[in-house]
C-alpha cells in the first residue's frame, strides 16, 4: 500500500517500526530517552486506528480533532504526523531551525494537521472544551475531540477548571489522554484517574506501551460523560528539554 | 436609559437570534441578562462557572470550531487574570473573538482595587492585532458591539463602563470625531472622558477629538487636527492608564516637532473606596483638574 506525501511523491505506508528512524532525523539519536518517546505509542495507536482524520480531511469540519496540549518534546508527534503523510518527512531534519515549520513546540499556523499551537502548559484542555462545545453548537455531534496532556501538566489549575466543567456538563465527545511518566513534582494521591472520576468523567488507566490495551481504552464506551485515558509509561529519567541534534559544522 | 452592560445583553441576545455563528461565554457574571438567550440557544450561551482561565480558553476553542465567541466578565478577570490565555488562545492560535469587559477602571469604587482594571488596554497593547472599542454612551456601545460581532475573525475588545457622556455621538467603529475646532492645540478625549474634557476646555481655543475606537489608532485624524493648530500640542485624556496611547500619538506625529501630554489613571493604588466621581477627582480627571492640567501644558 502506498500513500502520497505532500511533496507529491509516492511513499510506502509507514509503520510503527519506522518511527524511531523518523525521530532520529530530528534528534540524530536512535536511542531516545523515555521522555522523548513517552507519547509515541499512544499517539501512534490514536492516529493509526482511532482518529478519523487524514491529510485529505485535515480541513473537514467533521474531522476528529487531536489537540497536543503537552507541546514539549514534540518529536514523537511530528514523526507520527509525517508517517501519516500530513507533511513531508523531508521537513524532519530541519527541526528547530529558522527556516523549519517544526519548532520545539508546535505551531498550528505552520504545520498541516496540527490543531493548536502549544508549549505553555494548561491551554489544551480548555481549548478542547471550547472546541467540543463549538462543534456541538454547529450540529457536528459526531466528531471526537481528543487532547493529550502530561501528568505534570495536570498540575496547572486551568486543567482543573476544564475537568470540573466538562464533567458537570457531560461533554461526551471530549477525550483526554494523560501520558503519565511520573514527572509531576508532588504526584497525585489516589491516582490521576480518580481526579477525573471525581468530576464525573469515565476514566481508565492502562499500560502506555501496550497498543491493544491503549486501543481498548481509547474506544471504550462512555455514554453521557467525557472520557479520560491515563497511559502509564516508564518514569522520566531526566528533566529539561529534549536536545535536538547539533547543527552541521 | 439602560447601562452599557444592559445594552450588551439585549443587543447580543438579538444577534444570537440572527447569527448562528455567534456564541456567548460567561463565568457567572452577567448571567441574568442572558437567561432568555440561553433558553433559546442553549448550545451557544455557555456559563463555565467561576473559571476565568477556562472562560477564555473555551472562547478560543469555540473559535477553533468555527464559531465567533463573545466572552464577557469584569475587566480584571477577563484581561488581567487570564492574560496568557488571551495571548495564546486567540492570537497565537490565529483565531478571533470578541472580549467584552465591564467594571473598567473604577466602576465599583466601593469594591476596591480587586475589581479595578485601569491597565487593561495597556496590557492588550502588548499583543498584536486587537481592535479596541471604548464607547462613551450605551447607544455607542450598541453600535460598536454590533460591529465587533460582525467583524469576521477579528480580535476585538469592547470596554464597557457605567461612566457615560450625556449625549451619544455618531461613532463608526474606526474614525475619531472632531467635536470642537480651535487653533491652540488638540485634546483627544477617549470614550466616557468626553463630557469632562468638553467642560474643561470650555472657552479654550482648542480642537477636541473624540475617540471610541482607539486601536487601531486613527493617525490621520490626529495629523489633520494638528495641521490646523499653530503648535503641535496634543493632550490625551484616557479613562485607563495615563499614557497608554502616547506612543501612538508620537508615531502619528513623527513627521512634525510636537509635544504630547498623556492624562489618565495613575499607576499608584489610591486605596480609596467611595464613588466614581471621587475617583475621577482623585485621579485628576474631573473637569476642574483637567482644565488646570490642560491649560498648564498648553501655556508652557
Amino acid at each position: 500500500m502506498t500513500h502520497t506525501t505532500l511533496d507529491g511523491t509516492a511513499a510506502h505506508a509507514t509503520g510503527f517500526g519506522e518511527l524511531p528512524h523518523l525521530m532520529s532525523l530530528m534528534t540524530g539519536d536512535e536511542k531516545h530517552g523515555p521522555a522523548a518517546t513517552s507519547t509515541l505509542d499512544a499517539l501512534w495507536v490514536l492516529y493509526d486506528r482511532v482518529l478519523r482524520v487524514s491529510p485529505a480531511t485535515a480541513q473537514d469540519p467533521a474531522r476528529d480533532r487531536f489537540l497536543l496540549s503537552k507541546g514539549h518534546g514534540p518529536m514523537a508527534y511530528y514523526a507520527v504526523l509525517a508517517a501519516k503523510g500530513f507533511f513531508p518527512t523531508a521537513w524532519l531534519p530541519g527541526f528547530g531551525s529558522y527556516d523549519s515549520p517544526l519548532g520545539h513546540h508546535p505551531d498550528r499556523v505552520l504545520v498541516p494537521g496540527v490543531e493548536i499551537g502549544s508549549g505553555s502548559l494548561g491551554h489544551g484542555l480548555p481549548l478542547a472544551v471550547g472546541t467540543a462545545l463549538g462543534l456541538r453548537a454547529r450540529g457536528l455531534t459526531d466528531p471526537a475531540v481528543w487532547v493529550l496532556i502530561g501528568d505534570a501538566e495536570l498540575d496547572e489549575g486551568s486543567n482543573h477548571e476544564a475537568i470540573a466543567y466538562a464533567g458537570a456538563a457531560g461533554l461526551s465527545r471530549l477525550h483526554t489522554l494523560v501520558v503519565d511518566n511520573t514527572s509531576a513534582s508532588h504526584g497525585w494521591r489516589g491516582g490521576i484517574a480518580s481526579r477525573f472520576e471525581a468530576a464525573g468523567w469515565s476514566a481508565v488507566t492502562v499500560d502506555g506501551r501496550d497498543h491493544e490495551a491503549l486501543y481498548a481504552a481509547f474506544t471504550a464506551p462512555h455514554p453521557d460523560r467525557p472520557h479520560a485515558v491515563v497511559a502509564r509509561v516508564e518514569a522520566k529519567e531526566y528533566s529539561g528539554e529534549p536536545k535536538p541534534k547539533a547543527a552541521a559544522a | 436609559m439602560d447601562t452599557m452592560r444592559e445594552r450588551f445583553a439585549s443587543v447580543t441576545t438579538q444577534l444570537l437570534d440572527e447569527d448562528p455563528r455567534l456564541a456567548v461565554v460567561l463565568a457567572d457574571i452577567g448571567v441574568d441578562g442572558f437567561r432568555t438567550a440561553q433558553e433559546r440557544h442553549p448550545g451557544r450561551v455557555v456559563n463555565v462557572g467561576i473559571r476565568e482561565q477556562l472562560l477564555v480558553g473555551v472562547g478560543g476553542g469555540l473559535a477553533l470550531a468555527g464559531l465567533r465567541p463573545v466572552v464577557h466578565t469584569f475587566a480584571s478577570f477577563l484581561v488581567e487574570r487570564p492574560f496568557e490565555q488571551v495571548k495564546l488562545d486567540f492570537g497565537h492560535q490565529d483565531v478571533g473573538g470578541v472580549l467584552v469587559s465591564a467594571g473598567g477602571s473604577y466602576d465599583w469604587p466601593a469594591g476596591g482595587f480587586t475589581h479595578m482594571a485601569p491597565g487593561d488596554v495597556a496590557l492588550l497593547d502588548s499583543l498584536d492585532g486587537w481592535t479596541v472599542h471604548v464607547p462613551g454612551h450605551p447607544d455607542e456601545a450598541d453600535t460598536l458591539l454590533r460591529r465587533a460581532a460582525a467583524a469576521g475573525d477579528d480580535k476585538v475588545y469592547v470596554r464597557l463602563s457605567v461612566q457615560t457622556n450625556v449625549t451619544p455621538r455618531p461613532v463608526d467603529g474606526a474614525r475619531f470625531l472632531t467635536v470642537r475646532e480651535g487653533t491652540g492645540g488638540v485634546v483627544l478625549a477617549v470614550g466616557p472622558m468626553l463630557d469632562n474634557v468638553l467642560a474643561a476646555t470650555e472657552g479654550l481655543d482648542v480642537t477636541v477629538l473624540y475617540a471610541t475606537t482607539v486601536r487601531p489608532f486613527d493617525d490621520a485624524a490626529l495629523r489633520a487636527a494638528v495641521a490646523g493648530t499653530t503648535a503641535a500640542d496634543v493632550v490625551l485624556v484616557e479613562p485607563y492608564h495615563e499614557g497608554t496611547s502616547t506612543r501612538h500619538a508620537n508615531d502619528a506625529l513623527e513627521h512634525v516637532p510636537h509635544r504630547v501630554l498623556g492624562l489618565g489613571v495613575g499607576r499608584r493604588e489610591l486605596r480609596r473606596y467611595g464613588q466614581l466621581d471621587e475617583h475621577l477627582a482623585g485621579q485628576g480627571l474631573d473637569a476642574r483638574s483637567l482644565r488646570e492640567r490642560i491649560t498648564g501644558f498648553l501655556a508652557r
